[in-house]
């Protein structure tokens, strides 16, 4: 992009055998000049539209500004991990709490479904190369469906498919599964709800030491591996030290954990039966039926990028693996998916960041994300233009970081040119 | 090279941005009623689906109070009611759409407050029907009054006052209640019906017609409560005083028809009778001052001196109109009560033409 680009091979030594006087042919001067002077109009041209825009907002008697951020909201946000960890219960909140909220609750949802859309989505990818008939014909009937069907379709489907269908009770029932620990109705899914007691520090710990402990081992195992070529079991050992020694310490200290049961009423007024708002832990219908779909949906691009990584890793591989004796198992592990993952995540990148984006469809089924908490606030306000600023902003950032963090994962798994 | 281009290319998409900015904000100051005229048609902003206010049959038809305000208007400035064309338009996106230009009046069961009438740069031209927000409960819960709903989840829509108002509500009464916000009033109506929540608040002839949509619309009772005021009526864009005039007074012709005993059916026989009479200086004096008989009163506002007559002869009275869409003969059975003419004790109170 540089002026200098246009004379590479003789730019320099011609400018340095130049007088000095003649700047205006320095093609190091001339770049600069041309990219102060794009910087400048391109800093001039947003400074226009800012002041070109409060100044149309005067005219046509619209307040603007961000000092609404401090006012009340008129509205309240069902019951979520948002609103839980802002505790917004019994005090005056603002319209910057609610956004927060909003905040928390699409971070939430993009979050469990990059998980579980990563998960489907290999086993659908693997899937969809078995030479087993069935999986073969579930997974391509999978992808083919989900690919092609909007998603908001997909979100209402489940939405409505759990509210509707006959097996889920009513608000005032329950079906209890897991020995009774967890149950459901149309209001969503109640689970217990941890109670840290004292003492409950040394199980904390101990993951901390264990997972310390780990890496230690890792690296004591390459080392030994390198130097005298035995081989340690890594994984099993990893198992021990982050379940196992922390589950120890946790039953030696006495188990100093309570289980806070969702409490239900079976009687009283019909309105006050049900589950009781504030009492173990609850996943809302919305969220359920939003993550469902993000991750299906996303699942089956996913699976067609793990496919096209796999294949794209050559059959010679396989068959030299195989000719060192190298067996079914550690072929894949450690010949083939390192190979196919510099295929899959930079697709993989640009899925991870549609969830998010997608998450925005929330509004649809009244989960309170951050675009639908966004919608509300700026019905309320008519602060258009700041809060869809915010909004854009917010997304942005998520949207850099998930970025950032991919390619830094790419980074240390592409190939190492020597 | 390629900087230069840039640069030029940056300079011409901002030249762009600055001309195309410029009829904008013209327009903001510029004459609605010049500009309905010059394109032969008025875009009016109705509901995505309201029975009764705005909604569209199979054939893509509207009825309604709020189009029928349009037809109004439409009829006032054209003499032709079919001159409209309208814009369904979601509760969040509705003044966006009036502030822009994209439509000339909106008319879309609005409430009028006054953060919307001083800070959206809109101003309403009047209320074509008071509404109050209710609550509907099914009648399973056994809930008579809206002081047993303590605790209660409550569906509703973005985009509107109604969780302002039950957020209000439910504070100003010391009770709890989880609000779950739907984008779309048929997401409410379904979420409501499955069960999802206890309670369905919006405006009671909202309700009204959302009831009838459910399998059984016997099982769903509207508590007597009325929780807010809702004055919903037209709006239109700030800064143009003589298109505010015009909608404003198409409501005010309908109001003083019905109050005169002017229909649709007997507005030519009157005006008939009238015209004889002007000429002795006898007569009505406010009918013939309301059909253009006597002075000019569409001149002042840009529209024919008949333009009242057209209303009342192309779309009708209020009564009519109410009756016809809202009315107790039509699957809503609103009665007319805050909406009855001053005369009858109601709230409808047209200012005088004179």
């Amino acid at each position: 992009m540089t002026a200098s680009a246009e004379t590479p091979s003789s730019g320099p030594t011609r400018a340095a055998s130049r007088p000095a006087g003649s700047l205006l042919y320095d093609p190091k001067v001339r770049s600069i000049f041309f990219q102060v002077a794009l910087l400048v109009a391109v800093i001039a041209f947003f400074a226009w539209i800012v002041q070109n825009t409060t100044a149309n907002l005067r005219a046509r008697n619209i307040s603007s500004g961000f000092d609404f951020l401090g006012n009340t909201p008129g509205f309240q946000t069902v019951t979520t991990l948002g609103t839980y960890l802002m505790d917004v219960s019994g005090r005056a909140i603002t319209y910057l709490d609610v956004l927060k909220v909003g905040l928390i609750n699409t971070l939430l949802v993009a979050v469990l479904g990059v998980v579980t859309a990563t998960v489907v989505g290999f086993v659908i990818g693997v899937f969809r190369l078995s030479s087993n008939s069935v999986l073969y014909g579930f997974s391509t009937i999978y992808v083919e469906l989900l690919r092609n069907t909007p998603l908001l379709l997909q979100i209402f489907f489940w939405y409505f498919a759990a509210l509707r269908a006959p097996w889920v009770p009513d608000a005032r029932g329950r079906v209890s599964f897991f020995w009774d620990s967890f149950h459901f109705n149309i209001t969503g899914l109640y689970g217990p709800y941890p109670l840290p007691q004292p003492g409950f520090d040394a199980t904390l710990w101990a993951v901390a030491l264990g997972v310390a402990l780990t890496v230690v081992m890792r690296w004591w195992a390459r080392r030994r591996q390198d130097a005298t070529g035995k081989q340690f079991p890594i994984f099993w050992g990893a198992v021990g030290l982050i379940v196992g020694l922390p589950l120890l310490v946790f039953l030696l200290t006495g188990s100093p954990l309570r289980w806070e049961a969702a409490n239900f009423v079976e009687d009283g007024p019909v309105l006050r039966r049900g589950f009781q708002k504030g009492s173990g832990m609850l996943l809302i219908p919305e969220l359920i039926a939003l993550w469902l779909a993000l991750s299906l949906y996303t699942a089956a691009f996913i699976a067609e990028i793990v496919r096209a990584g796999i294949l794209a890793v050559n059959k010679g591989q396989t068959e030299a693996a195989h000719a060192l004796g190298i067996s079914q198992g550690k072929n894949l592990r450690l010949v083939v998916i390192p190979q196919a993952l510099r295929v899959i995540i930079p697709p993989l990148t640009s899925q991870y960041l549609n969830i998010t984006k997608n998450s925005s469809l929330a509004v649809a089924i009244a989960y309170p994300d951050f675009f639908s908490q966004v919608q509300i606030s700026l019905n309320q306000t008519g602060r258009a233009i700041e809060l869809i600023v915010i909004a854009m902003l917010v997304y942005l950032t998520f949207s850099l970081i998930t970025s950032a963090f991919m390619n830094y994962v790419n980074s240390r798994m592409k190939l190492v040119e020597r | 090279m390629t900087l230069r281009h840039l640069l030029c290319g940056v300079m011409a998409v901002g030249f762009g941005f600055a001309a195309a900015s410029t009829p904008a904000s013209a327009q903001s100051s510029g004459s609605t009623l010049a500009a309905v005229k010059s394109k032969g048609r008025l875009d009016c902003g109705v509901s995505q689906g309201l029975p009764g206010f705005s909604n569209s049959d199979s054939a893509g038809n509207f009825s309604g109070i709020d189009v029928d305000l349009c037809r109004g208007v439409a009829a006032a400035v054209f003499g032709d009611p079919t001159k409209v064309r309208f814009r369904t338009l979601s509760a969040k996106e509705r003044f966006e759409a009036l502030k822009s230009g994209e439509i000339d009046v909106l008319s879309r069961n609005s409430t009028w407050t006054m953060t919307r009438d001083t800070q959206l740069g809109i101003i309403f031209a009047g209320v074509n029907y008071y509404d109050g927000q209710g609550l509907m409960v099914p009648t399973s819960l056994g809930v008579t009054t809206a002081a047993e709903l303590d605790g209660a989840r409550i569906c509703t829509n973005t985009g509107t006052t109604t969780e302002l108002n039950v957020t209000d509500y439910f504070r100003s009464h010391g009770m709890t209640f989880e609000l779950i916000a739907f984008e779309k009033t048929d997401e409410v109506g379904a979420a409501y019906e499955a069960g999802r929540c206890d309670v369905y608040t919006t405006d009671r002839s909202g309700l009204a017609a959302e009831r009838l949509k459910f399998a059984d619309p016997e099982g769903h009772v509207v508590l007597p409560e009325i929780i807010s005021k809702e004055p919903l009526g037209p709006a239109v864009r700030q800064g143009d005083e003589q298109w505010l005039n015009v909608v404003k007074w198409t409501h005010y012709a309908m109001l003083n028809a019905e109050e005169l005993g002017i229909s649709s059916e007997n507005v030519d026989q009157i005006r008939d009778e009238q015209a004889g009479l002007v000429s002795q200086g006898q007569g009505n004096q406010e009918i013939q001052r309301l059909l253009g008989l006597g002075d000019d009163f569409g001149a002042a506002i840009g529209l024919p001196k008949d333009w009242a007559y057209q209303i009342v002869k192309k779309v009708g009275n209020y009564g009519e109109v109410y009756d016809a869409n809202v009315g107790p003969d039509t699957p809503l059975k609103l009665a007319r009560g805050a909406n009855a003419l001053w005369t009858n004790g109601g709230l409808q109170y047209g200012m005088p033409v004179r």
